[in-house]
């Protein structure tokens, strides 16, 4: 196997940096609408045909859009293998409230429908709600204190130490507000997917809740951003920084300082469009659901994900998992990958298999294409849930 | 077993792999015979092979939804509970399952949405198509996953490199052509047809016995015997492929399976029943069937299986080159660089690094194997013979079921060739009683894989107790009492819809007398 020399390490791990946010990316625009819509589902419906109308407008897609959160598991697992073993260890008990809330999801679509008792279709009603908005509110936390810097360190043979005490330490102030940005950003997109899929009450109430979560979602990026200038130290790689060294954290010394997540920015200004594309996204949500245009909100909910998960990643480049306790052990770009072999490898699988996934994802979506009917639903044809 | 770190993270890991793979097998089989009932619909036109497609097709989504949600769980799980694990094997271990979720999850995810909801929205050809994209997936992820798992028994193509302090990639053909993958994936995958096929014979078997839906029934029963028959008899094969396997590269799980306990000379006898007794290292009242064994093993009549007394020694032998190449290792890291280090310390790395696993086993008696005393080492050495009784009664139940589904299997393709499907009530009886006992071969299939490969997780690399993430015992004490809660309501409810809709039978179909209908207006409608 020389074949893999042909691209460098170096560019490798970028690519596989871009990927991994496209991965993180995908999932949030995929299963982002779905997990909305979960969250909005006690909100925009009030009785059973209109529940289902919201259950059928992401039914038949949902299974599909979650293979983008396994999927991101297992590249981070093939390409960033310490990235995937400490920040699924260290974040043990979110890792575990997410899972509960997404094992109650499929079971809340497929089960619901199969019983006609008021009480228990409510119940499912409330576990797809918990599906949706802990996912969200989880994910948003831990990215805030990824951003923030998590108490881990390495030992020389690489295990991880994770210091941390309790779950409630991840529930700081920061961390909070990261949770409830993620909460509004997807509630914007799964209400702008339901107005899309719906008419009458449903839409309207979408409609409004899309709006509010719009406007939420500008007004918390916005404050997030002053809270990392003002508030949130970064990380510097201090060393010489080996972009195509062996993968091990521990070869560098890294500082930490003030204002330092800001520095790319100033470096690279084109960097700033990430940030732009997170504002404009979701004022044009609000616009186009204003002026009622539906794809158009869509697509601006999307950018407005993709801006804002973007300019995440682009503040902490090289950086992907700082260490509070122990600066040099923090995960970085240089230090966290697969080896050169492993990296090219996965990367001919996914140029072979994403444009595929695309193409299909696109063909189904084609063929679903259009409005849930609520007659339909109310005289039981047509609907599988 | 006492209740620490190692012990409540095997535990969990065990009961969350044990409960998805109740819903793993019928899934892939189901899948396949859904896909045979729609090709028949579309070629013959008959609509009760439609009505049968979605009658299946809708235990099929009770069952499938929760093998997709407890799947998330196994994909989360490595990362949470054994970190060391996905440190040491990820750049390995990784690939296979990022491959599982681009090539199979989302052929698979994304095509059942419109196997249920597009009915109406598909041509027949193209509601076909998406069927077979179900079973095409599904099947696609067992591939991958026994890849990995087969990594995990055999773990080829891999070094490890003293930089990175993990094992990394060297031949990556050579873990994807894993011969052990290759006979685990066809051995799973038929094991999994065979549950599909039991479980269609047995719900069919009682409706018929009920004389309900006899025409859906029938039917049914002769696309399940014959897809059982051909599906148990390759999983017999493959089975004993694996053991054949064994014999090369996972000598210890075989001699266990067997217990084993002296090499015998050759061809050895197999041992067909007895009560093998772990601490008196002996088999009492074993009943042994002479030249069986080492034909199964070795496919001579001159080649030696060696017993769990002769490997304990081999594996002594190996945690002491262990030592060697763990004392080398540290020279090298003391060195930061390889080409630094005395050529004689290269080289010792090189020629010992293979055991270097083996000196791991000592961690749990000396923070340092270099300081091992000779007690140590022997009781390491006894650490490699995994749990005898067990592995042997685990195996012989999973065997024995194996040859009675044959049996069940030709006996009902037998009646369907001969029309007399409806003849025999007593028959039809054992069919339904039949239905809960693929799941049980299966499970003690995974107990006879993953357990008899104990005290590694991977086999001659990484012990398991080092493998483990460093959290509290309460923590995962916590979330194994909150799987074991969560994963026992739902399987009251999973199995309470799915008694139900069975009792509540097929959707009438829009054209129940299809039969009467002449092909060709059929084929206009």
């Amino acid at each position: 196997m020389i074949l893999h020399e042909l691209i460098s390490y170096e560019t490798l791990r970028v690519i596989w940096w871009v990927l991994l946010g496209v991965l993180l990316i995908g999932f949030a625009v995929m299963d982002g609408g779905d997990i909305g819509s979960a969250t909005l589902l006690p909100f925009v419906a009030k009785d059973d045909v209109e529940r289902r109308v919201v259950i059928n407008a992401v039914g038949p897609v949902w299974e599909g859009n979650q293979v983008w959160l396994i999927l991101g598991g297992g590249a981070i697992f093939a390409a960033w293998p310490p990235l995937y073993a400490v920040s699924f260890s260290g974040f043990y008990l979110a890792m575990f409230a997410i899972l509960f809330a997404l094992i109650l999801r499929p079971v809340g679509f497929k089960y619901r429908s199969t019983r006609e008792s008021a009480s228990w279709r409510n119940g499912w009603d409330w576990a797809l709600f918990v599906g949706g908005v802990v996912p969200a509110l989880v994910m948003g936390v831990a990215v805030g204190n990824v951003l923030q810097g998590v108490p881990f360190r390495l030992d020389s043979d690489l295990r991880v130490f994770y210091e941390g005490t309790t779950l409630f330490e991840l529930l700081n102030p920061f961390g909070l507000l990261c949770g409830l940005l993620s909460v509004a950003m997807l509630v914007m997109h799964g209400a702008a997917w339901l107005v899309l899929k719906s008419e009458g009450p449903v839409a309207v109430r979408s409609r409004t809740y899309g709006t509010i979560a719009a406007f939420l979602t500008v007004v918390l990026f916005a404050l997030g951003g002053l809270w990392l200038w003002l508030g949130i130290d970064g990380y510097r790689i201090t060393s010489e920084v080996v972009t195509g060294g062996p993968s091990n954290p521990l070869a560098k010394t890294v500082e930490v300082a003030p204002g330092v997540w800001f520095e790319n920015y100033a470096r690279h200004p084109w960097m700033m469009i990430a940030p732009i594309l997170g504002f404009a996204g979701a004022l044009g949500c609000l616009a186009f659901l204003r002026a009622r245009s539906e794809v158009p909100a869509v697509l601006a909910s999307t950018v407005s994900i993709l801006g804002i998960i973007s300019t995440v990643g682009l503040s902490m480049f090289p950086f992907i998992l700082p260490s509070t306790i122990d600066p040099k052990s923090s995960l970085t770009v240089w230090d966290a990958s697969s080896s050169h072999l492993t990296l090219f490898i996965m990367l001919v699988v996914t140029g072979i298999f994403i444009p595929l996934v695309a193409s299909y994802t696109t063909w189904v979506y084609r063929v679903l294409w259009g409005k849930v009917d609520a007659e339909a639903i109310r005289d039981g044809s047509g609907h599988a849930y | 077993m006492e209740l620490d770190i190692v012990a409540l993270s095997r535990l969990q890991f065990a009961l969350t792999a044990l409960y998805h793979f109740l819903f793993v097998p019928l899934t892939l089989g189901l899948s396949v015979l859904l896909a045979i009932m729609e090709t028949v619909y579309v070629m013959t036109g008959r609509p009760i092979w439609r009505q049968m497609t979605k009658f299946w097709g809708k235990l099929f989504g009770i069952n499938f939804v929760l093998g997709v949600a407890t799947g998330i769980v196994m994909e989360f799980q490595f990362g949470m509970n054994w970190s060391y694990y996905s440190h040491y094997v990820g750049d390995i271990f990784g690939a296979p399952l990022a491959i599982e979720g681009l090539m199979a999850f989302f052929l698979e995810a994304t095509f059942v949405g419109l196997f249920f909801f597009g009915w109406d929205k598909l041509s027949k050809v193209g509601h076909l198509i998406s069927t077979w994209a179900v079973a095409l997936g599904s099947n696609f992820s067992a591939l991958w996953i026994l890849i990995a798992n087969g990594w995990m028994q055999n773990p080829v193509g891999s070094a490890f490199n003293p930089e990175t302090m993990r094992m990394e990639v060297a031949d990556f053909y050579a873990v994807l052509f894993n011969p052990v993958a290759q006979a685990k994936f066809v051995h799973t995958v038929s094991a999994g047809y065979v549950t599909a096929a039991i479980f269609v014979l047995g719900v069919s078997a009682w409706y018929m016995l009920k004389n309900r839906y006899p025409e859906l029934a029938k039917r049914s029963m002769t696309v399940a015997a014959s897809f059982g028959l051909a599906a148990s008899l390759s999983v017999v094969v493959l089975g004993d492929e694996s053991g054949y396997l064994s014999t090369e590269h996972q000598k210890m799980k075989l001699a266990a399976i067997e217990a084993m306990w002296e090499t015998e000379p050759a061809p050895a006898a197999f041992t067909l029943f007895g009560f093998p007794d772990q601490a008196a290292r002996e088999t009492h009242y074993a009943v042994k069937i002479p030249w069986v064994m080492g034909l199964i093993g070795t496919r001579t009549l001159t080649q030696e299986i060696p017993g769990i007394d002769e490997l304990v020694v081999r594996a002594e032998e190996r945690i002491r080159r262990g030592i060697t190449a763990f004392d080398a290792l540290q020279q090298i890291r003391a060195a930061g660089v390889v080409s630094k280090v005395a050529p004689e310390v290269r080289s010792a790395f090189e020629d010992n690094g293979h055991d270097l696993g083996y000196a791991l086993l000592l961690k749990r008696f000396v923070d340092d194997p270099r300081q091992a005393s000779a007690e140590d080492i022997r009781k390491a050495a006894w650490d490699t013979v995994p749990h005898v009784p067990t592995l042997f009664w685990s195996f012989r139940v999973m065997v024995g079921l194996g040859f009675f589904f044959i049996a069940l299997t030709s006996v009902f393709f037998y009646l369907s060739a001969r029309r007399r499907l409806d003849r025999y009530p007593g028959l039809l009886r054992l069919a339904v009683f039949a239905i809960p006992l693929p799941w049980i071969a299966a499970e003690f299939g995974w107990i006879v894989a993953e357990f008899g490969r104990q005290p590694w997780i991977i086999e001659g690399v990484l012990p398991t107790a080092a493998a483990v993430s460093n959290l509290g015992a309460t923590t995962v004490l916590f979330t194994l009492l909150g799987f074991a809660l969560i994963y026992t309501i739902l399987i009251v409810i999973e199995m309470a819809l799915m008694v139900r809709a069975i009792r509540k039978g097929p959707e009438p179909d829009e054209e129940p007398e299809a039969e009467l209908v002449p092909r060709s207006l059929v084929a206009a409608e």
